[in-house]
């Protein structure tokens, strides 16, 4: 059980959560993740961490508001007590002396990428950021991350802030910047995969922050699976970082859409309307 | 009491009613319904109260077998519970999972006449008994000794472990990883065979005790075995087996091919059953095969079809090597289960847009017994086919999950990542760490993790008091 402590919308469907929670603080790291349940009957939801402060004993969460557990915790007021905060889960990012890194942050992934960017600098790399969104209203945190960063840059979809496009306009930045020795992505699946797509003519390695489907995060249960460089690994404890140009994106995309029929039903249902798929009923 | 000898043998065992199949796979209520008293007392009426009872050292945990049932002969049904307590502190689960029929009953005196004594149902029959007399006697607690043990792992053997160490004086707290503990109890074996009602009544006991249980705390993730020695005089480890296996064919990451824990965890755990009020899903398929022969595929096979599929097993040998316990491939057969006998998955085949549409197997013939004992399956060339499905569970085992012994320097680890003990005490390597249950032995019984946790509670209080 942890109380949430804070909670703000930073941009439209963009929610932050603090929450705390001291001894899931105290031995955090860069890269990893809780898992959260909102409610009783509720999912168990990997969120990654994006920012934690031991003294205080919290945590600081960044997510999306796009299904039914999402929608729950965007819902919950500062006081509430969620039920189940566990972590930290999941391995560090690996964070080194390499020289140049880009930090790239699109969605959720503009917060899960600052400590990581902040561990980076204090490593004493050089550290260019590249924030991604859809347009400039969607942006948050820039000021956080220029702190950590030596050098900023920001890409929209439709113009309205920085370079305009899609990712692929990261090769600009990247060609411009060489030497690169690194480059760490957060972020949807599609934004992980594009940007390993980017880099790969340059031959940078890019390690990319896997977000599959999980229940336990514990390495029990196998649902969070990916192939990378051919082998079968389980994202919650062999990741979730891994080599972006050696995963399996095709299967990753596949995999979670698992359940899209039924998570449109659920997020119906936690809105009121009631389904049952069995006739069965049990002692809860 | 008459002499066994005069005593007319009854080799009529008492049958406990079931719900009819018919009407079970279509829900996930208590198939067995126990025993009435009845007939608790006629069964058990029939024990002869051997002067040397077999069926005793047939119980890994020792129960004073005939004296429980003489107390339900004789109808002190309050009397009765209390002997089994003394050495089983789950009764009400034991009676309905162990596997009776090879081990108390197995021995049982009457089993070569074939009419072996209803052993885990009387068990179970007291069990339910004491939960309809409304709140458990707690039992006087001796003064705190002042030690302080923690337990890692909220299943059977940590389960034990703590119910043993409170009773001595010691403080307790247990850490389990998920939000429910229970261990297996609660995310593997189904409502239908196991309800989790009972299990959290006896989580209460242990609660009411004075146990300590902290969820959501994953030992080597939020805090290290190392950390936890520093606050703690002995650290017990039962976090048993939870690493699943694959068999590493090609399309085994398709959707719709689960691992037998991933499709028990949905169900049982985060009740998919009664999705959407409980938010995990679980898919509907039509046609799912369940590969293995264990309890573990039983259970997922029975699942599926309360889902209302058309439910196989494939099971690479024969009937006779299933290993599952006997009662079980009875209620799965009787279910309506298909059993697809000396047939081996090779891959799995995909619809073209990431879902399993068929998979192909081979059959297989039996050769000479392997190192198990048991005949080894060969493959039969040339005899591949085709099997439609829309959704495979993989329930062929597992190994202990990694993390502990990752974190923790020095605690020797088999070549399985199985945690070497001291068979006796359950010493681990490491000082003052202890280890029992399905992280020692791999996947096992609850009732031998129960026993490893009462020898190590035994190890740990001597050790304790020797500070
Ligand atoms: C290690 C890890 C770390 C994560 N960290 C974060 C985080 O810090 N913040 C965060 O917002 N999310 C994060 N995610 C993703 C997050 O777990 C999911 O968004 C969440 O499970 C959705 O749950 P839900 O019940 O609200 O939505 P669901 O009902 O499960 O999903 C609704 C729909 O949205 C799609 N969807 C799910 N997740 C995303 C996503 N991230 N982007 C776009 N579409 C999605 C689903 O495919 C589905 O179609 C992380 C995932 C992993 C594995
Ligand atoms: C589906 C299924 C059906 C079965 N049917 C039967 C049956 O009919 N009869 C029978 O006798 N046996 C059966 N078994 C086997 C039996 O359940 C196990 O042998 C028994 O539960 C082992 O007990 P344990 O305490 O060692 O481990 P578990 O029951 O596995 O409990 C271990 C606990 O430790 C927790 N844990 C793990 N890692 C950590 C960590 N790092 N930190 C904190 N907590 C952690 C886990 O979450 C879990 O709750 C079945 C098993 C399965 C999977
Ligand atoms: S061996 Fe059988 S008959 Fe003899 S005491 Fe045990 S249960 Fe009763
Ligand atoms: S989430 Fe269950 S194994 Fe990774």
């Amino acid at each position: 059980m942890a109380e949430l402590r804070a909670t703000q919308m930073l941009v439209p469907n963009m929610h932050l959560l603090t929450v705390f929670a001291p001894e899931v603080a105290r031995g955090m790291r860069p890269g990893q993740f809780v898992i959260v349940r909102a409610e009783e009957e509720g999912e168990r939801i990997p969120l990654s961490v994006a920012d934690w402060d031991e003294a205080e004993g919290t945590l600081s969460i960044v997510f999306m508001n796009v299904g039914g557990t999402t929608n729950a915790l965007a819902a919950l007021p500062a006081g509430s007590t969620l039920p189940t905060v566990v972590g930290p889960l999941g391995k560090p990012t690996e964070i080194d002396h390499y020289g140049t890194v880009l930090c790239v942050g699109g969605c959720y992934g503009i917060g899960s990428i600052f400590p990581i960017a902040r561990a980076l600098h204090q490593a004493g790399n050089r550290v260019i950021v590249v924030l991604e969104a859809r347009s400039s209203f969607l942006l948050f945190w820039e000021e956080r991350l220029r702190s950590v960063a030596d050098a900023l840059h920001i890409i929209t979809r439709d113009g309205s802030k920085g370079l305009r496009g899609h990712v692929g306009r990261l090769a600009e930045i990247i060609a411009a910047a060489q030497p690169i020795h690194r480059i760490l992505v957060n972020g949807c699946t599609f934004l992980l995969k594009r940007v390993a797509d980017v880099s790969k003519p340059f031959a940078i390695k890019t390690m990319v922050s896997l977000n599959p489907i999980m229940i336990d995060g514990t390495g029990m249960c196998g649902v969070c699976r990916v192939s990378v460089a051919g082998a079968t690994q389980f994202a919650c404890v062999d990741g979730p970082d891994f080599d972006g140009h050696q995963v399996d994106w095709q299967e990753l995309l596949q995999r979670r859409k698992q359940y899209v029929r039924e998570e449109t039903l659920a997020y119906r249902s936690s809105r009121g309307e009631e389904h049952r798929i069995c006739q069965g009923h049990a002692h809860a | 009491m008459p002499e066994p000898s005069k005593k007319k043998l009854d080799l009529h065992r008492r049958e406990m009613p079931k719900q009819p199949p018919e009407v079970r796979r279509r829900n996930f209520n208590e198939v067995a319904l126990g025993y009435p008293v009845e007939t608790a007392v006629e069964e058990a009426q029939r024990c002869l109260n051997c002067p040397k009872p077999s069926c005793i050292s047939g119980c890994p945990v020792e129960i004073d077998i005939p004296r429980f049932i003489q107390c339900i002969a004789a109808k002190d049904f309050a009397a009765g519970i209390r002997v089994i307590k003394e050495k089983n502190c789950l009764p009400a689960v034991c009676g309905r999972v162990c596997p009776q029929e090879e081990q108390c009953e197995a021995a049982c005196l009457l089993k070569k006449r074939g009419g072996q004594i209803a052993i885990g149902r009387l068990e179970r029959f007291l069990a339910d008994w004491e939960a309809a007399q409304g709140e458990l006697e707690i039992p006087p607690v001796p003064p705190p000794t002042g030690r302080r043990v923690a337990v890692v792992g909220g299943g059977p053997a940590g389960l034990t472990v703590a119910g043993d160490l409170i009773r001595l004086g010691h403080a307790v707290t247990i850490f389990e990883a998920l939000h429910k503990m229970g261990g297996v109890l609660v995310y593997g074996i189904p409502e239908f065979r196991l309800p989790k009602a009972i299990v959290h009544r006896e989580v209460n006991y242990l609660r009411r005790l004075g146990v300590q249980i902290v969820t959501d705390f994953v030992v080597g993730k939020t805090r290290t075995v190392d950390s936890l020695l520093e606050e703690y005089d002995a650290v017990f480890i039962g976090s048993g087996a939870g690493l699943p296996w694959f068999m590493k064919i090609p399309g085994e990451n398709l959707n719709g091919v689960y691992s037998a824990n991933e499709y028990l965890t949905r169900m049982n755990l985060m009740k998919g059953f009664l999705f959407p009020k409980f938010r995990t899903p679980i898919k509907e398929h039509r046609r799912v095969a369940v590969i293995g022969g264990g309890n573990v595929a039983m259970d997922c096979a029975r699942t599926a079809l309360r889902l209302g599929a058309e439910v196989r097993i494939v099971y690479r040998r024969s009937r006779e090597e299933l290993p599952a316990r006997a009662e079980e491939i009875e209620n799965a057969e009787e279910e309506g289960v298909i059993f697809d006998f000396l047939t081996l998955p090779v891959r799995y085949i995909g619809d073209g847009n990431g879902w399993v549409k068929e998979m192909e197997c081979l059959r297989m013939k039996l050769g000479e017994p392997d190192a198990s004992g048991r005949r080894r399956p060969i493959p039969i060339e040339g005899s591949e086919y085709r099997l439609p499905v829309d959704a495979v569970v993989c329930a062929i085992g597992n190994s202990p999950n990694p993390l502990i012994a990752a974190t923790t320097p020095g605690l020797e680890v088999g070549k399985n990542g199985n945690i070497v003990v001291d068979e006796e005490t359950g010493k681990t390597s490491r000082e003052r760490v202890w280890a029992g249950g399905d992280v020692v032995t791999g996947a096992a019984t609850v009732i031998l993790a129960m026993g490893a946790g009462r020898k190590a509670a035994r190890s740990i209080h001597e050790y304790l008091c020797s500070l």
